[in-house]
């Protein structure tokens, strides 16, 4: 037993990316077991370490952790990422909610039939330059600290970071109204465990493609 | 300034009847402003006092609290009602997140097509019974306690009976292959705060009809 937490999941990003950006941030070393297979994923079920039969499933510390939000509330409050009191931990929790909920959108993209495409791609510029990118950047603004809350770095600012890194993959110039979030990229960037996840060869999974589609819907027969 | 926090959301259940709950069983007093009409929620939108432009949003200690998982997650913290330590607090987050997936089919039922709603009823009926119910039947079963977590009432505990009664109204004999949850049940309405919210005339909300329905859709545009 190695004690580096285990994430089981497919080779892709899907629900398990953030987890892997947010233990990457955090200077934490993972492995990787990969569903490649629906009998794998029928023996996890079939030998009780999926709570409610879904992954993200990661070994740490003892426990079976599922449910992405449990998950990485989990390891934001092992390695510091959780602000110092209640009141950061909402503003953090606010902050991230509202991230996510602007990821789903990219995360469904690939399972949409080709012709919602370009509306989906509409949405999603929609949200991200009227109601989420706005929201952040007049909290930069608005405290001029580096981070988003506490003068710290936190789990809202990776998700953010993340974020914004998978919304320029769909629309490259998506930042260019908002000074405060291309500063806060820049220095994100260059966090030092954040640089390492960003280059290649790290555990950072790339966009979703098509072999990865197939691999999802043949484990989930979806 | 009343100290009592402020809930702003339509009447009806929907996202904010978790929060509604969680409160109330925290023995917390709280005031309503209920959304009418669309122009009430541009009002609010306008007023800057929404983040990300949605409900539910609740004003509690000098914070305008967005997103339901963030307000939920500060309320349990604030009421002790999050476990004793970090790692009693995963077991709740996994807990409440299932729960969640559970509730939030039952909340979207309503607003179906009429020619789905049959099969997804289906749906919500099978995964009570076959994913979500049979977990707390043996997190009970294993421990033996008379709530989930740490043998304290806590949110995993509160969520778990709204759950019950709101799958029970789907299907009155949904629980007749638990009885342990039956028994939980028992006990739980019998919590003192809890037996007051479940009496007519608290601020629980009743069961979304179609009047409801159509308000909701006219509010939020959809």
């Amino acid at each position: 037993m190695s004690g580096k937490p285990r994430l089981i999941y497919l080779d892709g990003r899907g629900r398990m990316e953030s987890t892997r950006w947010l233990l990457a941030a955090a200077g934490v070393e993972f492995e990787e077991v990969y569903l490649e297979t629906r009998e794998q994923y029928e023996k996890l079920i079939k030998d009780g370490d999926l709570m409610f039969q879904q992954v993200p499933l990661v070994e740490m510390d003892g426990m079976k952790l599922v449910q992405t939000r449990a998950i990485m509330s989990y390891i934001a409050g092992k390695y510091n990422l959780y602000g110092k009191d209640l009141k950061e931990r909402a503003l953090i929790d606010m902050y991230v909610e509202g991230v996510t909920d602007l990821m789903l959108m990219i995360l469904m993209f690939p399972f949409s039939p080709p012709e919602a495409k370009e509306k989906n791609l509409d949405s999603l510029k929609d949200r991200a330059i009227n109601r989420y990118f706005p929201a952040f950047e007049k909290v930069l603004k608005q405290h001029g600290q580096d981070f988003l809350v506490g003068n710290k770095m936190s789990w809202a600012d990776v998700q953010l970071i993340e974020a914004i890194l998978a919304v320029e993959e769909k629309i490259p110039a998506v930042l260019s109204g908002f000074p405060q979030l291309q500063a806060f990229k820049k220095r994100m960037s260059n966090v030092p465990t954040i640089k390492k996840f960003l280059q290649p060869g790290s555990p950072r999974k790339p966009p979703p493609d098509e072999r990865y589609v197939a691999t999802v819907k043949r484990v989930f027969k979806i | 300034m009343a100290g009592k926090p402020k809930l702003h959301y339509n009447n009806g259940r929907g996202r904010m009847e978790s929060i509604r709950w969680l409160l109330a069983a925290a023995g917390v007093e709280f005031e309503e402003q209920f959304i009418e009409k669309r122009e009430d929620l541009e009002k609010l939108c306008k007023d800057g006092v929404l983040m990300f432009q949605q409900v539910p949003m609740v004003e509690i200690d000098g914070m305008k609290m967005v997103q339901t998982r963030a307000i939920l997650s500060y309320i349990a913290a604030k009421y002790n009602l999050y476990g004793k330590d970090l790692k009693e607090r995963a077991w709740i987050d996994m807990y409440v997140e299932g729960t969640t997936e559970l509730m939030r089919m039952m909340i979207n039922l309503p607003f179906h097509p009429p020619d789905t709603k049959e099969e997804t009823l289906a749906l919500i009926i099978e995964r009570a019974t076959n994913r979500y119910f049979p977990v707390y039947e043996r997190a009970l079963k294993d421990h033996g306690y008379d709530y989930l977590v740490g043998n304290k009432l806590s949110w995993a505990d509160i969520q778990l009976l709204e759950a019950i009664l709101m799958a029970e109204e789907c299907k009155p004999d949904i629980l007749s292959a638990f009885p342990l949850l039956q028994a939980f049940k028992g006990r739980t309405s019998n919590i003192p705060t809890i037996k007051k919210f479940l009496q007519p005339g608290s601020q629980r909300k009743p069961r979304t009809n179609e009047k409801i329905v159509a308000i909701v859709r006219k509010i939020y545009n959809f």
